[in-house]
């Protein structure tokens, strides 16, 4: 699971109203070579939850420097689209699980793929 | 590329080892994932550089296509873990890396967190049997009370677009 999936998923657990931003406990981490697409960055970022990015992106232990606050301009801001391309795509938990901030209900995280099912009496 | 470079290419992705009655699991074959999305690249422009959904991706044909025509990333979401192992295997072997996979049910999950992040949606084309822009749907014999050896189902390609 890499950070840009992270930033979109929520806990729909029954009677949780605050499933968002899922917190991350990571037992391995990967680090893959992904082809950086400038365009494609900068056409995410005002799509994203940008403290949570950063959030996840330090509790992975890979913020690359990535300010608080969106830098403006950033389309223009080559070497800033290069930081969040690496957080976004680079950086990928293989093993752990995903905590929703309401319940504690936890989602295993096995070989990189996030398992979000719910059992019968939480849905 | 061409569609026919597309197809062949497709034809290297495996599919369901065991396909599961319950969850109506056919394979998409080559053919048809290779036409529905040279249509969705070539006639809309919805894959180069987008970012796309792929739900009840199966064994990711429709997503390891898409990632083959330069999407900007994929995110396949299947309820199945299986399928999703296969899907895993597959993205290995054609060394993809800009796409990720959740396991999860689409009936239970709130979309519209997502309507507003992903680009372009794909599914695995379901059943049809209307006939406005069919494509000949050739589906092996994946289940075991299929009687022939292959039926041929027509398939309809439909695309909706947010006005």
């Amino acid at each position: 699971m890499k950070l840009l999936t992270h930033n979109m998923l929520t806990s729909h657990v029954k009677g949780v109203t605050k499933g968002y931003p899922l917190l991350i406990k990571a037992t391995e981490v990967k680090f893959n070579e992904v082809e950086f697409n400038p365009e494609f960055i900068s056409r995410m970022i005002p799509k994203l939850e940008w403290s949570a990015l950063i959030h996840a992106a330090q509790e992975l232990g890979h913020r690359q420097d990535l300010p608080d606050d969106l830098l403006p301009d950033y389309d223009k801001n080559e070497e800033f689209l290069k930081k969040v391309h690496k957080a976004l795509l680079e950086v990928e938990v293989m093993e752990g699980c995903l905590k929703c901030p309401e319940s504690g209900r936890e989602f295993p995280i096995s070989r990189g793929i996030p398992n979000m099912l719910l059992n019968e009496d939480e849905v | 590329m061409k569609l026919k470079e597309l197809e062949s290419c497709l034809q290297q992705v495996d599919t369901f080892e065991t396909p599961k009655v319950f969850l109506e699991q056919y394979p998409t074959s080559p053919h048809i994932a290779a036409c529905m999305l040279y249509t969705i690249h070539s006639t809309f422009d919805d894959i180069e550089g987008k970012l796309v959904a792929d739900l009840g991706c199966g064994c990711g044909v429709l997503s390891i296509g898409a990632a083959v025509l330069e999407a900007g990333f994929c995110v396949g979401f299947d309820i199945d873990h299986d399928a999703l192992e296969i899907f895993r295997r597959n993205a290995e072997e054609f060394e993809i890396s800009n796409l990720d996979l959740v396991q999860c049910d689409l009936c239970s999950l709130e979309m519209e967190a997502y309507s507003s992040k992903f680009d372009t949606v794909i599914m695995n084309p379901p059943f049809g049997t209307k006939h406005n822009q069919e494509l000949r749907y050739d589906l092996p014999a994946s289940y075991k009370f299929h009687k022939k050896k292959s039926v041929d189902i027509q398939v309809d390609f439909l695309r909706f677009s947010k006005s």
